[in-house]
């Protein structure tokens, strides 16, 4: 049996209550917005690009623990690398949650966001959890990708 | 006798299988159903499965082009399922018009009756359709010209009148009021009559969105005085597939072709085509046989349901009341039981009238700072399905201030029990995610 607690762990939980890099900052070269129609989670996202560094990420958010944990998880491990370690994270990450348990998540690499580990066993939930995810690279996308 | 007759609604519950099969949910251990989802789709009898089973094997052919014997067999239950949902609503069966679902019977409307629309006329909503019924009508007003208006409704969650009249919300430029007679989120009903009147005197066509409303109570679309009336067959025991818009025959054939196609034609040219009455001129290609002969046979199911009610008079013995009747008292037990046992919830806000007065057994709320998704993903891991979003309403979660709402809903099958089982799960969220007492 699956457990509720290996969905909500303590990690995601804390973020939940306490989301880094929330608010909208200045400066930045794009902003973003997405929904989850399913549920109503709404996200406005800001990415300042400095060339090929995430020089800063913020945003505005309302909606579920695993959505906004995933959102804050993400902001954290993204801001001040390059915009290729961020693509290369997101598509792990994707990988992980549609992986039904089979893919794990490096902790070396993705630090808190292995805590979302948990989230591939709920596919509902797996949307919610890609919400940031999709946005942020939504605005690599519109600021010239990889380049 | 508890509230109610327990003999009479485990036999009805008993007709239903998924409620006896139990259920493994993810994150939680086996278990019983506790299915608080009917507003979202009703579960199924035996009854109407058997009915879409016994079509398909032994009288399935395609209708009214088949000429064999087994073709007059699907056509005669196709019709004989249109017949059957014309009584249930107290319309006659050429003024009723299969579809897919409610969705599509309102986008029929709205795209027949754009014929009529152009600049300077009004469509006249309210901010608490749902989506089925506002973004057709928004899509109508843009391609015509045509200004969309909107009812408010009252921090209680019904649909704000005075302020309509005041306003003049409804005047001699609306050409179409289109408004849900039972909300999907606060469970308000709608004072459909008095809207139809106050449309008609400015001769405004009047449709109602009955998708709440005709599953949980007797439907006369004399009494409601609309001239439309649209709903969905999987939210009243039927199958997924089939829907139904009702609507006075001459108005119906006033209107123009929706979809092109066969069946809905009378001559076809190269160069063009004349179309065939309704119903049929609104029903392009095979239609959905099976779902409707399935819908038929949940109208006979709905029509047949038992009640047993205590009588008003002391000393005298219970009221058995039969149909839509039945099915409506048991709503309004559940709703008075319901209300009372999640309103001592703390830090429950209920989005809809808190009073069993005029409102149907739909119950949003939000639950202390909990996302609703959250409080749902806990309640499902319990067995207990309920749903969690804005629910296709978002103008008016937008109304209330809040994002998105949990919602509970009830059918002729639920038990004040499921509803004790929802308290204490609702408990157990407020644990979970450690909100303070
Ligand atoms: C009030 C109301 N209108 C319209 C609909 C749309 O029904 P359907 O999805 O079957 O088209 C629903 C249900 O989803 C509803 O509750």
């Amino acid at each position: 049996m699956i457990d509720l607690h290996s969905l909500y762990q303590d990690i995601i939980l804390d973020h939940y209550r306490a989301k880094h890099h929330s608010g909208l900052r200045e400066p930045f070269s794009v902003e973003v917005s997405h929904v989850n129609p399913s549920c109503g989670d709404e996200l406005q996202l800001r990415l300042d690009r400095d060339g090929d560094v995430v020089g800063d990420v913020s945003y505005l958010a309302e909606g579920c623990s695993i959505s906004q944990a995933s959102t804050s998880v993400m902001s954290d491990l993204v801001i001040g690398g390059t915009v290729e370690h961020a693509l290369g994270l997101y598509d792990g990450f994707l990988e992980m949650l549609e992986g039904q348990g089979a893919v794990e998540l490096d902790e070396d690499v993705y630090g808190d966001a292995i805590a979302f580990n948990g989230v591939a066993q709920f596919p509902a939930r797996v949307k919610c959890a890609m919400l940031g995810w999709a946005a942020l690279r939504d605005a690599i996308l519109r600021t010239g990708g990889e380049k | 006798m508890t509230l109610f007759d327990d003999a009479l609604l485990g036999a009805r519950r008993a007709d239903f299988p998924i409620l006896n099969a139990g259920i493994e949910p993810v994150g939680g251990k086996r278990t019983a159903l506790v299915y608080l989802d009917s507003a979202n789709t009703s579960q199924k009898p035996e009854a109407v499965l058997k009915a879409v089973d016994e079509h398909y094997r032994y009288h399935n052919a395609n209708v009214a082009r088949a000429m064999h014997t087994l073709g007059a067999q699907a056509t005669a239950a196709f019709e004989g399922a249109r017949d059957k949902v014309a009584a249930f609503v107290g319309g006659v069966s050429q003024e009723i018009v299969f579809t897919k679902n409610a969705s599509e019977a309102l986008n029929l409307a709205a795209y027949t009756l754009s014929s009529r629309l152009s600049p300077g006329d009004e469509v006249v909503i309210s901010v608490a359709e749902h989506h089925s019924n506002l973004v057709p009508w928004q899509m109508a007003c843009q391609r015509t010209g045509a200004t969309l208006r909107w009812f408010d409704v009252t921090d209680e969650g019904r649909l704000d009148l005075a302020k309509a009249r005041a306003d003049h919300l409804i005047n001699e430029h609306t050409k179409v009021v289109s408004i849900t007679a039972l909300s999907n989120v606060t469970g308000a009903l709608t004072p459909i009559r008095e809207i139809a009147d106050w449309a008609h005197r400015f001769g405004a066509v009047v449709i109602a969105d009955g998708s709440q409303y005709v599953p949980h109570n007797p439907t006369s679309v004399a009494d409601m005085g609309v001239d439309m009336l649209a709903f969905t067959g999987h939210k009243m025991l039927g199958p997924t597939g089939i829907g139904v818009l009702w609507g006075k025959y001459d108005l119906l054939d006033s209107l123009p072709p929706f979809l092109g196609g066969g069946e809905m034609i009378e001559v076809v040219r190269m160069a063009a085509s004349t179309y065939a009455r309704p119903p049929h001129r609104f029903e392009a290609g095979t239609p959905p046989i099976a779902q409707a002969v399935g819908l038929g046979a949940a109208v006979d199911y709905l029509n047949a349901v038992e009640e047993r009610v205590p009588s008003r008079e002391r000393g005298q013995k219970p009221k058995t009341l039969q149909g839509m009747s039945a099915v409506a008292a048991h709503d309004a037990t559940l709703t008075e039981y319901a209300l009372d046992k999640l309103l001592s919830v703390p830090d429950l806000h209920l989005i809809g009238p808190k009073v069993p007065v005029d409102r149907g057994s739909v119950f949003a709320f939000t639950l202390a700072d909990v996302h609703p998704h959250d409080a749902m993903q806990v309640l499902d891991s319990l067995g207990i399905a309920v749903r969690g979003g804005h629910h296709c309403a978002r103008p008016l979660h937008e109304r209330f201030g809040v994002q998105s709402s949990i919602r509970v809903s009830t059918y002729l099958y639920t038990t004040t029990a499921e509803i004790d089982a929802l308290v204490d799960g609702l408990m157990e969220v407020r644990r979970f995610f450690k909100v303070a007492p």
